[in-house]
């Protein structure tokens, strides 16, 4: 049951690391494609606009399902890695 | 047979079955479905959080105003879909692994004070009272219509009905009618939009419909949307914002405050493993995504055929007279939802946006004035109407517009009834009352709430989706940062956490209320809500994010200068962050 000390902090420093990961991604699909460099993008056509619109209506939400699922198995994996899963 | 009486048959048809599950899963072992090892599967339990979490904001208000705002509208989208990332990364393994049942709970043992309890028990009360206004505001638009009543008329039935079917209570915990309700809701959203992306753009799924070619003209829909609103003065559907930095806060204070949903967290405290809670959080957005990837196709096709009712030859020829008008305008004027001022006295329905850009068009076309009124809500839910779909497809999506702001408004009474004789009266004011005094204390909380609820609702700060919004802002601010401070952070103290609360909440409940009115109540507002007014253009519905800064802020400086948590507070966030040692889910 007792995880050893530094075994403990390396698993929390991974799934920290994994977490700004995520996030940057995160970020990016959103505020980044949807928001703020959508100028940037416009020269891309998407279906009769530009693909920062396409981010911020369905691009972001399809990333998202995406990180969620990517997140799940990573830390599944760590949980077993560093021997913090559940029995 | 009528229109009501299918739309009857729809309504009620879905609430035998939702009643009948509820008897059922009563009479199998009710404790099968929450207790450890039987614990509710991740996918079933995604499938009930999304019915949870889907409410009259999502199913009827929010297309609505992405129809209107277009591009800028977006960050409803965006926020509402993104909180679940946050959710599963920063929050539900953690609250899992905690293993206790309410929110108050782990911000009380967590900060070691019943002081930071209370704050606690408060923002959920302040963001779920918000919350339910803007169900109302929903679920009286969808009762006004289908009962052929005045708007009002709608909302005080809907309070009735909200009441006695959260008196009833065993729904809302009831995983299996909960998707029951799922299954009803979504069905009833996507098989419109099916229909009209079919009629539209020849293809059946709505979100690759969204961006394909519109048949009728050859031009892709959304350039062909683009065209006609802007002959009718209205800015481009796909026009950029200016305003980013607005754009970006509102995004995020949906998002954070989504993770600050105490009724969406409590969710993960039922499935029966720490992975599976995050596996659950995925699940939920997949069912979530089904709904949220149609509802920026509805709201694009929507527009385009509300403009073509009433321009049937094209937006530079003449409106439609009013004399002709469809069977639809005809039913949604009766709910006072839609009006219509003949201004310039020719018979024919000229809507238009009175821009002082325009106006000069508008002369030239002899226009002396916008001559309707839409309200944003209405959109949804007249949207097979106006495609002229068959009478059954309108009784459905009326099953599923109150499904999702019945269970959602139910299920927030709880969570505010709970609060108050649970979390409120009997653990801070009086423990020594008895089971039935608390249930009496929660029926009469229940009661108080939804009066005020009703009353706000008859004049709301804005539509359903905007109040709920709100919500969202006020829970952002409060819970979500104490939250995860509680959980990423072994220094944030007891006083740390109740200054940052305290600060969030006053700070952005101010801020709304200076713009929105005192407590919302109609009349009271301080200044206009207009963006001139706005401090650093920031709205009133974005000042979610400023606030959950201000309260990260404030909690960190108050932790600096004050003593660090005791070990035993410093072991309990050790223990929180691996999920060996989990015990068994919580039994409801």
């Amino acid at each position: 049951m007792t995880v050893h000390k530094d075994q403990a902090q390396a698993y929390w420093q991974a799934n920290l690391r994994l977490i700004i990961g995520c996030l940057i991604v995160w970020a990016l699909s959103s505020y980044g494609c949807g928001i703020l460099f959508r100028p940037l993008l416009s020269g891309i056509h998407v279906g009769g606009t530009d693909l920062g619109f396409w981010f911020a209506q369905q691009g972001s939400i399809l990333t998202f399902i995406a990180l969620i699922f990517f997140y799940s198995w990573k830390m599944n994996q760590l949980d077993k890695q560093f021997g913090v899963d559940e029995e | 047979m009528s229109q009501f009486t299918i739309n009857m048959i729809f309504v009620l048809g879905s609430f035998a079955l939702y009643i009948a599950i509820a008897i059922w899963a009563r009479a199998g072992s009710t404790k099968e479905f929450y207790v450890a090892g039987g614990g509710v599967h991740p996918v079933m339990n995604g499938m009930a959080t999304a019915a949870d979490w889907m409410s009259a904001a999502s199913f009827i208000s929010m297309a609505g105003l992405i129809s209107l705002g277009g591009y800028a509208n977006s960050t409803y989208l965006m926020g509402w879909t993104g909180g679940y990332v946050l959710l599963a990364m920063l929050l539900a393994p953690y609250l899992r692994k905690f293993g206790k049942f309410t929110v108050p709970d782990f911000i009380g043992d967590r900060f070691y004070s019943s002081g930071a309890r209370l704050v606690a028990v408060a923002c959920l009360i302040i963001a779920s009272v918000t919350y339910v206004i803007g169900q109302m505001t929903g679920a009286g638009v969808a009762f006004s219509r289908f009962m052929e009543v005045s708007s009002d008329a709608g909302l005080i039935i809907a309070a009735v009905i909200v009441f006695m079917y959260a008196v009833l209570g065993g729904m809302k915990g009831i995983t299996y009618t909960q998707v029951a309700q799922y299954i009803v809701l979504i069905i009833a959203y996507t098989i419109p939009a099916v229909f009209i992306s079919l009629q539209l753009t020849g293809n059946p799924l709505p979100p690759i419909g969204l961006f394909s070619e519109h048949e009728a003209s050859g031009l892709p829909l959304l350039q062909k949307l683009d065209e006609v609103v802007r002959e009718l003065g209205f800015v481009d559907y796909t026009a950029d914002v200016d305003n980013k930095l607005n754009m970006v806060l509102f995004t995020l204070s949906l998002m954070i405050g989504t993770a600050g949903l105490p009724h969406v967290i409590i969710r993960f405290f039922t499935v029966p493993k720490v992975s599976d809670a995050r596996w659950s959080a995925g699940w939920a957005l997949v069912f979530i995504a089904i709904l949220y990837l149609t509802a920026p196709a509805v709201a694009s096709m929507a527009r385009l055929n509300l403009l073509n009712t009433i321009y049937p030859a094209g937006p530079t020829a003449d409106a439609i007279s009013y004399a002709e008008r469809p069977d639809w305008i005809k039913n949604w004027e009766k709910t006072g939802l839609i009006k219509f001022e003949d201004k310039n006295s020719d018979g024919r329905i000229q809507f238009y946006n009175e821009a002082p850009a325009f106006a000069e068009k508008a002369e030239e076309r002899g226009w002396k004035g916008n001559e309707l009124t839409v309200n944003n809500d209405i959109l949804v839910l007249a949207n097979p109407e106006i495609a002229n779909l068959p009478g059954w497809v309108i009784g459905l999506i009326a099953a599923g517009g109150l499904a999702a702001a019945l269970s959602t408004a139910a299920g927030l009474l709880l969570a505010i009834s709970s609060a108050i004789s649970h979390d409120l009266i009997k653990g801070s004011i009086n423990p020594n009352i008895s089971e039935k005094q608390e249930l009496m204390y929660a029926r009469i909380s229940m009661a108080v709430a939804i009066v005020v609820a009703t009353y706000l609702g008859m004049n709301p700060p804005g539509f359903a989706a905007q109040t709920v919004a709100l919500a969202f802002g006020i829970a952002a601010a409060s819970i979500f940062p104490a939250l995860m401070m509680g959980i990423f952070s072994k220094r944030v103290n007891n006083y740390g956490a109740i200054a940052g609360m305290l600060a969030g909440l006053v700070a952005t409940c101010v801020y709304i209320f200076t713009y929105l009115g005192w407590f919302f109540i109609p009349g009271t507002a301080t200044l206009e809500n207009v963006p001139a007014n706005w401090w650093m253009g920031i709205s009133p519905l974005s000042f979610g994010a400023i606030g959950a800064l201000i309260n990260f802020v404030v909690a960190f400086a108050v932790s600096a200068v004050t003593a660090p948590p005791p070990q035993n507070v410093q072991d309990l966030v050790e223990s929180v962050r691996f999920p060996r040692g989990a015990g068994g889910a919580v039994d409801h």
